[in-house]
């Protein structure tokens, strides 16, 4: 994995080398929204790291979801766009009826190959696509959801070393994503939302 | 990066020059991520072990190769995909064309072909079909036959009957196609003005004076290189003023070319080719 190049190519000057970790990935599906907005929201403005959101949603959804993430976030929220630079302190969210991909260089790609696990797009897509481009430099986060998304994505991220993160299933509002990934993925990490914002902030900080 | 991910690169690198040197299909400018996961996908699918294995085979084996090819260029695509979009070529680039006695649309990565077929529809509703010409090209020969055929699913025809009247569409949307079994017919008067043919976007030229090109969801496989040379190629088949439209995650805001394109609908992804002097443009 090339960080150096990516740290180089960013005008965020406050990214430097010594952040173990580059790229938390937040994974959710059913009762999504609710979940994700008390993690972003204990996030600082000029968080060192960059979040990517993918959520499953319509296909023909308007900005909804970029709008009330981006009113409970102090970060910038956008949603992601092709061949557009992974920068620190952004969080971009998974654009509806496309595959969200990861390229080498740390741009995003998009495809619109069929659905995977029933949506797209596809949580497992994402993670495994980002496992191979930032290795132990990425953090996987599954929250509440109905089906099994993630949950192989979630064992990629671990087998490269990244840290994998899953929300208690009994605090979630549809229990089985968080469960599918923890039979899968053995996490590093379970645990209700309202620790997961400050466990975050704490990973900004190891190097 | 540890060794064995480069390694596996490396190898998917090679591949990409195999299939370019033996069958002359030039996947190496793609945008990597989605081709390695589909490289993948094949692997897995097959009975090979290895990169490797899979790159022998498909040295030695046509059909295997293609079956690689389908997987490579991905072929999902719908009838009035984004409703909005057809719906804005509706109400804004078609009054355009009603001042002008011929239109020549070039549909390019048509799959295939309900983008085409949907095309089809708006000109002949706006009574338009009879005086226009529409190329529709791919690079895979299979979903190519498949949009000469005009023939679809029949249970694909609920949800396209959903975003043709998102797109605006009033008529009856099964009056434009025969069902059989389970197949739906597309009718023979969408179809007579098409002239369905193989072009490689990599490898081919330019189809001049076009007052439309559609290249939806084609753009997104490209790395920026590519993307910029396609998008050469796009302005040197449009007539000064004709429309090029992207897919909704493409731009061609970022490429070399920015400046010779005005926005028609941004969000729609529809824009429209400037006629600014030769000499002036930026190449
Ligand atoms: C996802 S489909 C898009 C179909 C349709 N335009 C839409 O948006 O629904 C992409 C198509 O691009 C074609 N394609 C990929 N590479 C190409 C190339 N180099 N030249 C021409 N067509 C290509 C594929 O064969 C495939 O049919």
């Amino acid at each position: 994995m090339n960080n150096t190049e990516i740290t180089q190519k960013s005008d965020n000057n406050y990214i430097t080398k010594n952040h173990k970790y580059k790229v938390i990935i937040i994974g959710a599906s059913t009762g999504g929204l609710k979940a994700i907005q008390p993690i972003l929201s204990a996030l600082p403005a000029e968080f060192a790291l960059s979040v990517i959101v993918v959520m499953h949603r319509h296909k023909d959804t308007d900005s909804y979801l970029e709008r009330s993430l981006d009113d409970s976030s102090k970060m910038h929220v956008k949603q992601a766009d092709e061949k557009e630079e992974i920068k620190a302190g952004v969080v971009y969210v998974a654009p509806p009826n496309y595959h969200l991909l990861i390229e080498d260089d740390g741009t995003f790609s998009m495809s619109v190959e069929g659905e995977v696990n029933y949506a797209r797009p596809s949580i497992d897509v994402v993670f495994e696509s980002a496992a191979e481009v930032y290795g132990e430099g990425l953090v996987g986060v599954i929250l509440t959801g109905a089906n099994k998304d993630g949950s192989l994505g979630l064992k990629k991220i671990k087998e490269a070393g990244g840290l994998a993160i899953v929300q208690t299933p009994e605090t979630s509002e549809a229990a089985d994503m968080p469960r599918a990934a923890m039979a899968v993925a053995r996490p590093d990490y379970v645990l209700p939302i309202e620790k997961i914002g400050p466990l975050l902030r704490k990973l900004e900080s190891e190097g | 990066m540890d060794k064995t991910n480069e390694s596996e690169k490396i190898e998917f690198d090679l591949i990409l020059q195999a299939i370019y040197q033996k069958y002359g299909y030039d996947f190496r400018d793609y945008a990597k991520a989605s081709i390695r996961r589909r490289l993948r996908y094949r692997l897995t699918q097959s009975n090979l072990k290895t990169i490797s294995e899979m790159q022998h085979k498909l040295l030695n084996d046509k059909e295997f190769f293609d079956s690689l090819l389908l997987d490579l260029t991905i072929n999902v695509t719908e009838m009035f995909r984004d409703p909005s979009f057809f719906k804005t070529i509706r109400e804004v680039v078609i009054p355009e064309f009603k001042k002008q006695p011929f239109i020549k649309v070039w549909h390019a990565g048509c799959s295939s072909g309900e983008e085409i077929y949907s095309t089809a529809i708006l000109l002949k509703e706006n009574g338009m079909y009879e005086s226009s010409l529409i190329y529709a090209t791919d690079t895979n020969e299979v979903v190519l036959d498949k949009a000469k055929s005009g023939i679809f699913p029949i249970e694909k025809m609920k949800d396209f009957t959903v975003n043709y009247r998102k797109a605006g569409g009033l008529a009856s949307f099964a009056d434009y196609y025969t069902a059989k079994y389970d197949s739906a017919i597309m009718d023979n008067s969408l179809k007579k003005n098409i002239v369905f043919s193989n072009h490689n976007l990599v490898t081919d030229g330019v189809f001049g004076e076009m007052d439309m090109i559609m290249c939806r969801n084609v753009l997104i496989y490209f790395n920026r290189e590519l993307q910029d040379r396609v998008f050469r190629l796009f302005m040197d088949s449009l007539r000064p003023g004709g429309f090029l439209c992207l897919g909704s995650k493409e731009t061609i805001r970022f490429s070399s070319y920015s400046d010779n394109f005005e926005n028609v609908a941004e969000k729609e992804k529809i824009y429209r080719r400037v006629g600014v002097p030769l000499k002036n443009l930026k190449i």
